[in-house]
């Protein structure tokens, strides 16, 4: 719940239009793909234009301009975007006092290895890491189950009181999650129904489970469900497929692509997550490494600091290079949202 | 299995709709096995969303600790507006949206439309301004508070130095500090942006540009005119969620500043979290609910503000 605004924000704008771009029977209904499409049939008379024409990409003057806009784009983007990663690599196998003395030098004094073992043992960086992937892991398991059968009940089973639950479920996507903190917050501290000595402090449950009641998660996979075939349903349902076949060998295997999407966002919330874990997980043995970087500062070297947050941001940034036209597809789907 | 009523479910299509008048009925048309496959959703929902939210209301009018609640009626909302901090909260935060709307607003549309003219290189392009959005934010705000070393060997420090500009004290400023807890939130979100935008831009219809030809405009009033006016629905979504957002930022200045230096950048988030858990021998819940509750009223106005608009501009 409480993932950083800006994804939120990113993940707000991408929910409408999810739907249509993925939905498997109908291409062409969603905006992004019919301009895609159009685009590809009309390459024939004007090849995939944009604002500026082929006419005016001849004349000198446009054509100087581009490529000024293609070397500040290249210069700009490799030093904002790379240039605080390569530092932070570099940083990571410098002695603490080049890092200090001669922050852009490259190892007046050699390369220091021994940082990276360092913050991995002694920092103990091995141990929060895997903190860190039980709770994705965790996270992942329970938003899939709760989004995945909470969008079946709501789109294909109906039952009476589904709209009730609808309307409850969209209602909280008003709500900011400032307000569920403190409440929240009580709540792991004496789990209702429990009794009073019963607490779920220290218990990975506190963080997957607030994390699977997620509304967004319903309404992205619910408008997936809407949209898939009804008579492959209704022949499947002929064919004696009581629901939980439906749902198992023929809904979800459907929905491969909208169960894609809804895992990145579950994976990279999870890894993500800082407030919550901290309140919810206060025994450092169990804390992720988003917790313990902070609290370990001040008693570690700033060399093997820094190696601990190289090593905290490989996996991310590695995810990102392998599946990268996920990420990016995932993340501009929300340009479809209006058109 | 609770399956086996349903599977001459086929047979009884026309009857589905027939109101379930008693358990019997109910459970051989099915309603256990609906039951089932809803009761995740509810149970976590139930527990986590709904009774927590529920909740809030009720503990912003009470004094609670973990023992025992008691009615306070609106003491704990006369305490936040009375408490001096509250002010410099709201203007803190406040500040921190506007600068990030200064800077970070327009800077990732300027991107988009740049990069969504160059020929090659966009995928790489996209990639590397995508890079600081998957860097862990906690590893991004530390590794940022590396680069505002005040002293001046201090990352950025050196590299003012290059262009002959003193040292300056960033973070530990109080005129500064929220301006740079602003470029680094700027930095770790404008991708995300930029990603939106660009395919924002591949859905404005190339006829418009052709037709704009037509009319002899040249490339600044196309841009001015066709593609702005037809990106304007997703630049709307985007200031609103960037509001939404802002008004709730805590990951900067708690790990940046802890709120500091002198309460420059203690935004309301954070109080709301000094007012809860700041005292280890038990929070202060009533007055931390009562300002949330606050903020959320405020906040829901805005996206309900937002919602209506939005619809307005699709239907038209």
């Amino acid at each position: 719940m409480t993932q950083t605004g800006f994804s939120r924000a990113a993940e707000a704008v991408i929910a409408p239009d999810v739907e249509q771009a993925g939905a498997p029977q109908q291409p062409g209904q969603g905006r992004l793909i019919s301009w895609r499409q159009r685009r590809r049939e009309n390459s024939m008379l004007d090849s995939d234009r944009s604002i500026i024409s082929t006419a005016e990409r001849r004349q000198p003057r446009v054509r100087r301009t581009l490529r000024g806009v293609h070397v500040f784009l290249f210069v700009s983007l490799v030093v904002v975007g790379l240039g605080p990663l390569l530092w932070l690599a570099k940083s990571a196998v410098t002695p603490t006092q080049d890092t200090l003395q001669h922050p852009f030098a490259l190892w007046p004094n050699g390369i220091d290895w021994a940082n990276l073992s360092q913050a991995w043992n002694d920092v103990e960086i091995d141990k929060y890491f895997l903190n860190t992937v039980i709770i994705a892991a965790g996270a992942w398991v329970f938003q899939l189950l709760v989004a995945t059968t909470g969008a079946y009940t709501l789109s294909i089973l109906r039952p009476r009181y589904a709209g009730l639950i609808n309307a409850l479920v969209l209602a909280t996507l008003f709500i900011p999650a400032v307000v569920l903190l403190v409440p929240l917050y009580l709540t792991v501290v004496s789990p209702p129904l429990l009794g009073r000595d019963y607490s779920m402090l220290n218990n990975y449950l506190a963080v997957w489970l607030p994390m699977a009641a997620n509304a967004f998660n319903i309404l992205l996979v619910k408008r997936f469900f809407d949209n898939l075939p009804r008579d492959v349903i209704e022949a499947a349902r002929t064919d004696g497929a009581g629901p939980f076949r439906l749902f198992w060998s023929v809904v979800l295997p459907m929905s491969k692509p909208i169960l894609g999407v809804v895992s990145v966002f579950a994976i990279i919330a999870a890894w993500k997550d800082f407030l919550w874990p901290m309140l919810v997980l206060p025994d450092p043995a169990r804390q992720p490494l988003s917790v313990r970087l902070p609290a370990v500062q001040s008693q570690t070297e700033l060399d093997v600091f820094l190696a601990a947050l190289a090593i905290a941001t490989v996996i991310p940034v590695v995810m990102f290079l392998l599946f990268q036209r996920v990420f990016l597809r995932s993340a501009g789907l929300g340009g479809a949202v209006k058109g | 299995m609770a399956t086996q009523p349903d599977v001459d479910a086929p047979r009884q299509v026309p009857v589905r709709e027939r109101r379930a008048s008693n358990p019997v009925t109910w459970v051989r048309s099915g309603g256990l096995t609906k039951l089932l496959f809803a009761l995740p959703l509810i149970f976590v929902f139930t527990i986590f969303s709904w009774l927590p939210i529920a909740r809030s209301v009720i503990m912003s009018f009470q004094k609670t600790n973990l023992i025992t609640s008691q009615w306070v009626g609106l003491d704990n909302f006369v305490a936040v507006l009375r408490d001096p901090l509250l002010g410099t909260a709201i203007a803190n935060t406040g500040y921190f949206a506007l600068l990030a709307l200064v800077m970070g607003f327009p800077i990732p549309i300027i991107m988009a439309v740049l990069m969504s003219e160059v020929r090659r290189g966009k995928g790489l392009y996209s990639a590397l301004a995508y890079l600081p959005v998957v860097i862990p934010p906690v590893v991004a705000v530390l590794l940022w508070k590396v680069f505002y070393d005040a002293s001046p060997q201090g990352v950025f420090n050196t590299l003012l130095g290059y262009v002959g500009i003193p040292p300056q004290p960033f973070l530990q400023s109080q005129t500064q500090a929220m301006p740079a807890l602003v470029i680094e939130a700027t930095w770790a979100a404008a991708g995300g942006s930029i990603i939106i935008y660009l395919a924002a831009l591949l859905i404005v219809p190339p006829e418009l540009y052709d037709a704009a030809e037509v009319d002899g405009a040249g490339i600044w009033r196309k841009i001015w005119h066709v593609t702005l006016p037809q990106m304007r629905g997703v630049i709307f979504v985007m200031l609103i969620l960037q509001v939404l957002a802002t008004a709730q930022v805590f990951l900067e200045p708690y790990l940046f500043t802890g709120g500091g230096p002198v309460h420059a950048t203690t935004t309301i988030l954070l109080l709301i979290y000094n007012y809860a858990f700041k005292n280890s021998l038990g929070g202060n819940y009533g007055m931390a609910t009562a300002l949330s509750v606050m903020l959320a009223i405020f906040l829901a106005l805005l996206s309900w503000v937002y919602f209506r608009l939005t619809n307005r501009w699709s239907t038209s």
